[in-house]
């Protein structure tokens, strides 16, 4: 399952790294602290949060995450957007809850 | 193996800085990714020093992140000038944390990042000292 897929499925917006969308997720993860991510999320991962500043890139960089998707209606800070171009991770928004979210792409990639 | 296959280097980490968290251990990922280490070893390595880096900007004013390794075998060495840590063995208990609320809120602060260190490194080392700094040695070289 692609990225483009679920951003589609979910209508999740695009707020930037629209040309890494062809990637595959392999899972998914949820989590505000940056601990916990950087400790058990894997490679390819799409990563749930409601952190908005620019350090959940560095994050998502070094783990190799495929997209972050900031729920509940939360906007990335302009410095992550910059941060995320850089890097070339999709952030991508949605006003859904993390929960829906969540459960939603599980079902996705655990048809 | 050839004198190439090994790296030896520091970098410094300025205390307060969250704006360049993770540069220094995204730098070190790639080093070890070109040295050609191992995956799983690489994945630690840059665990171990994004807690460390997250540490010195948390608490420290300073600290320097020395590099020494082979493709089989990394040598991490943090030493920073701060505030120390008192009471080691509390401080390695996960969930404890001295963080302040602005840190919390950004999601550091967990009282997950020495435990992640020991957890994530082969061998881990920490020394402390009270109003001077601290100093944590980590060596990663078995493939898990």
């Amino acid at each position: 399952m692609n990225l483009e897929k679920i951003a589609e499925s979910l209508k999740l917006s695009v707020r930037c790294g629209a040309n890494n969308l062809k990637r595959e997720v392999t899972g998914g993860f949820v989590g505000d602290l940056l601990s916990d991510v950087i400790a058990n999320s894997q490679e390819g991962n799409i990563w749930i949060t409601r952190q908005i500043h620019q350090n959940i890139v560095a994050v998502a960089s070094l783990k190799d995450i495929a997209a972050i998707v900031l729920v509940q209606g939360s906007e990335p800070a302009a410095e992550t957007i910059a941060r995320a171009e850089q890097e070339g991770i999709p952030l991508l928004v949605t006003a859904l809850p993390g929960f829906e979210v969540a459960g939603r792409i599980y079902k996705m990639l655990n048809p | 193996m050839s004198e190439e296959t090994k790296y030896e280097g520091h970098f410094a980490v300025e205390g307060g800085n969250f704006r360049n968290a993770g540069q220094v251990s995204s730098r070190i990922k790639n080093i070890l990714k070109d040295l050609g280490c191992d995956n799983d070893i690489v994945r630690r390595a840059a665990i171990v020093t994004y807690e460390a880096e997250i540490n010195i900007v948390s608490y420290a004013r300073k600290g320097l992140i020395h590099l020494n390794a082979k493709p089989d075998r990394v040598r991490i060495e943090i030493s920073d000038e701060g505030p120390g840590i008192a009471d080691i063995e509390l401080a390695m208990q996960e969930g404890y944390s001295t963080a302040s609320p602005i840190v919390r809120e950004m999601g550091f602060g967990a009282g997950m990042g020495l435990a992640n260190m020991k957890r994530f490194s082969d061998n881990f080392n920490i020394t402390s000292k009270v109003n001077e700094g601290t100093r944590v040695v980590m060596q990663i070289d078995q493939v898990r």
